[in-house]
């Protein structure tokens, strides 16, 4: 059984200028042990889809479709299960570490909070934990007495992480994690997620719009566009021959260190994610498409088969219907 | 443990917590907080003016409540000489039955810094509760909480207290509780846009993620996080509310079985004290008055100014 399986996921987003499609009809999979990356522009979803797992969106946004965690569906639960059921079947680890922890508080207490909030160990227990899981990601355990602003932003990020995991959850959502941090501790950090993730075989959704992060984390990639999921694949293939247009747009603007080719010519994709309220017909990413076909602009493409385990919603993929004036 | 205490309570980084056992560590971190507090205080020089006459006035009402000051029953002062000017034996001159101003404005000061402490702490604790609730829940609980602030707060509060004491008699405990009970709109205004911005930051999604509910979440994370400014303004209340009650005891309203400040000043002023001349009786109160509405706020400004480092920037 998946740790995590989401079908059909649709959010919407009630705003007073009218309602707002933010995630359209998502699914994917998280088996025990295995990371999912998932990868967009801002815009495009993919925090909307964190956020609903763990059903933090305001009662006002509409979410439909099943989310189950470890086999309960998220979005049926009493609010009483649900607040059982958060951070210790998933747990988040925030962008911006900087903000979701609370100024006024020592370390050690905001870590000690999940484990207190879940009844699972009395104070002094709850602190020795805290004490082990801040050695855990890497930082002596006398940290836990300090305040926040007594960190810097590498080391609340690895707070961020000993907080995420004081339940033992079986999933954690890792969104944007290394955003607003530097590259050497980026990759610092980085390095102990996917260390931690392996030594506890842990599920891990890790959302970012870098790609390259990614490919070094993950085992698989879903790459989303205007609230879809348009290529699904292993990670290291997805990324070195990509199927979709978008996707190959994505993995041509990350240049390759020492190629002459990139030299002067730094590739990009011009235009703008569309509006979520005014996504275009058919495929919604015709209007930006390097390859864009007559009839593009009136099918809306599926996730057709595009190659051994890997999927692809363009209709240049291998498994597409043939549709008039397509070349494969 | 004794010796090693003070080098603590001045130590920036907090020690390893050692053989400590968490309860001393957390006395030695509050103790530390306090000392760090005082610290930036002492450095206020208008804060420490404030403290210096607010202290002058709570030991005046402490020796007051001992019992000691001096007669304020006309039957006993009948020997007195009435109306007198200042002079050794009555340094703050006398009132037209012979009691001692000076007499007066002690016993008065007990009841005057009383009223100001209790209505304060009623109009802190009502503001607080409905601007938390106003800024935490959304939609009509929000509007319905808002609504009624607004509404009390465009109500002109005297002549609300003026038909309240008139209606509910003159006691002390009732002009209190008018006082409180019309003076909490601006704080819970203020609480309610603080809560607004506090709730929004990711530290409390957070908390919510992890499974907090709802009261835990106000609790541990919001409340702490407003805590200064309700702190910082309910000191500003201090001195409206002893003005609130200075002006209804003027205007007749007030506790004729209590002398506060505000019914010395009636009294001086209905017994014609302008046309007599008697200048001393009229002051004394009136400086009192002055004197601590403008320490207290003095006070308040102090902490607002720790409390909220962009205005200690400038």
């Amino acid at each position: 059984m998946s740790v995590l399986s989401v079908r059909d996921l649709n959010v919407t987003y009630t705003t007073k200028g009218g309602d707002v499609p933010a995630v359209r009809g998502v699914s994917f999979d998280i088996e025990k042990g295995r990371v999912l990356g998932l990868a967009g522009e801002s815009g495009c979803g993919k925090s909307t889809i964190a956020g609903a797992i763990l059903r933090l969106h305001s009662p006002q946004t509409k979410i439909e479709g099943t989310v189950l965690l470890d086999g309960q569906d998220v979005l049926a639960l009493s609010p009483g299960k649900l607040r059982a059921a958060r951070w210790t079947g998933a747990s988040i680890v925030f962008q911006g570490a900087l903000h979701a922890l609370n100024p006024v508080q020592r370390i050690g207490v905001q870590i000690a909070e999940a484990i207190r909030v879940h009844g699972m160990a009395g104070e002094r227990e709850a602190f020795v934990r805290a004490g082990a899981l801040v050695e855990q990601v890497g930082l002596p355990s006398r940290r836990i007495d300090d305040y926040p602003h007594e960190l810097s932003g590498g080391q609340k990020q690895r707070v961020m992480i000993a907080m995420a995991l004081a339940c033992n959850p079986s999933l954690v959502i890792a969104d944007e994690p290394t955003t607003a941090l530097d590259v050497m501790v980026q990759a610092q950090v980085l390095q102990l997620l996917r260390s931690l993730q392996h030594d506890l075989g842990l599920a891990m959704l890790f959302i970012t719009h870098d790609l390259s992060v990614l490919v070094e984390v993950s085992d698989d990639l879903a790459i989303m566009y205007a609230g879809r999921i348009v290529e699904e694949g292993p990670a290291e293939r997805v990324f070195r021959s990509p199927v979709h247009p978008y996707t190959k747009a994505l993995a041509a603007a990350f240049p390759e260190i020492g190629d002459v080719r990139f030299r002067g010519q730094p590739s990009g994709l011009g235009g703008d994610p569309p509006d979520p309220q005014l996504i275009p017909s058919g495929c919604p990413f015709h209007p930006r498409c390097a390859e864009v076909t007559e009839v593009c602009p009136t099918i809306d493409p599926e996730l057709w088969r595009a190659g051994e385990g890997r999927t692809a919603a363009c209709v240049h993929a291998e498994g597409a219907p043939v549709f008039e004036g397509v070349q494969r | 443990m004794t010796t090693t205490e003070p080098a603590l309570a001045d130590a920036p980084v907090a020690p390893p917590p050692g053989r400590l056992t968490p309860r001393k560590v957390r006395w030695l971190r509050r103790r530390r907080a306090l000392g760090r507090f005082w610290r930036q205080y002492r450095a206020s020089g208008m804060g420490m003016f404030g403290l210096v006459i607010l202290t002058f006035f709570i030991l005046m009402a402490i020796y007051s409540a001992l019992g000691y000051g001096g007669s304020t029953n006309p039957i006993e002062t009948l020997q007195n000489p009435t109306l007198e000017p200042p002079s050794l034996e009555f340094p703050l001159g006398t009132d037209n039955n012979g009691i001692s101003v000076l007499s007066l404005v002690i016993k008065g000061s007990k009841t005057s810094l009383l009223v100001g402490l209790i209505a304060s702490v009623i109009s802190m604790v009502v503001g607080t509760l409905i601007g938390m609730a106003a800024g935490y829940r959304t939609g009509w609980a929000d509007t319905i909480l808002m609504f009624i602030t607004n509404a009390f707060i465009v109500i002109p509060w005297l002549a609300l207290a003026i038909v309240l004491a008139a209606l509910l008699g003159q006691n002390l405990w009732i002009i209190i509780m008018i006082i409180g009970l019309t003076s909490w709109p601006g704080t819970a205004r203020l609480v309610r846009a603080q809560v607004l911005s506090v709730k929004e930051r990711t530290y409390v999604e957070r908390s919510r993620a992890l499974g907090g509910p709802g009261s835990h979440v106000v609790m541990k994370h919001i409340l702490p996080n407003v805590m200064p400014v309700i702190f910082a303004n309910t000191i500003l209340t201090i001195a409206i509310a002893i003005l609130s009650e200075s002006a209804l005891s003027f205007l007749g309203l007030g506790d004729p079985l209590n002398i506060t400040w505000g019914t010395v000043i009636d009294q001086a002023f209905s017994k014609g004290a302008i046309t007599i001349g008697a200048w001393w009786w009229l002051i004394a109160p009136s400086t009192c008055i002055v004197l601590v509405v403008l320490a207290s706020t003095m006070i308040g400004f102090a902490f607002d100014e720790i409390v909220n480092p962009r205005i200690r920037e400038r």
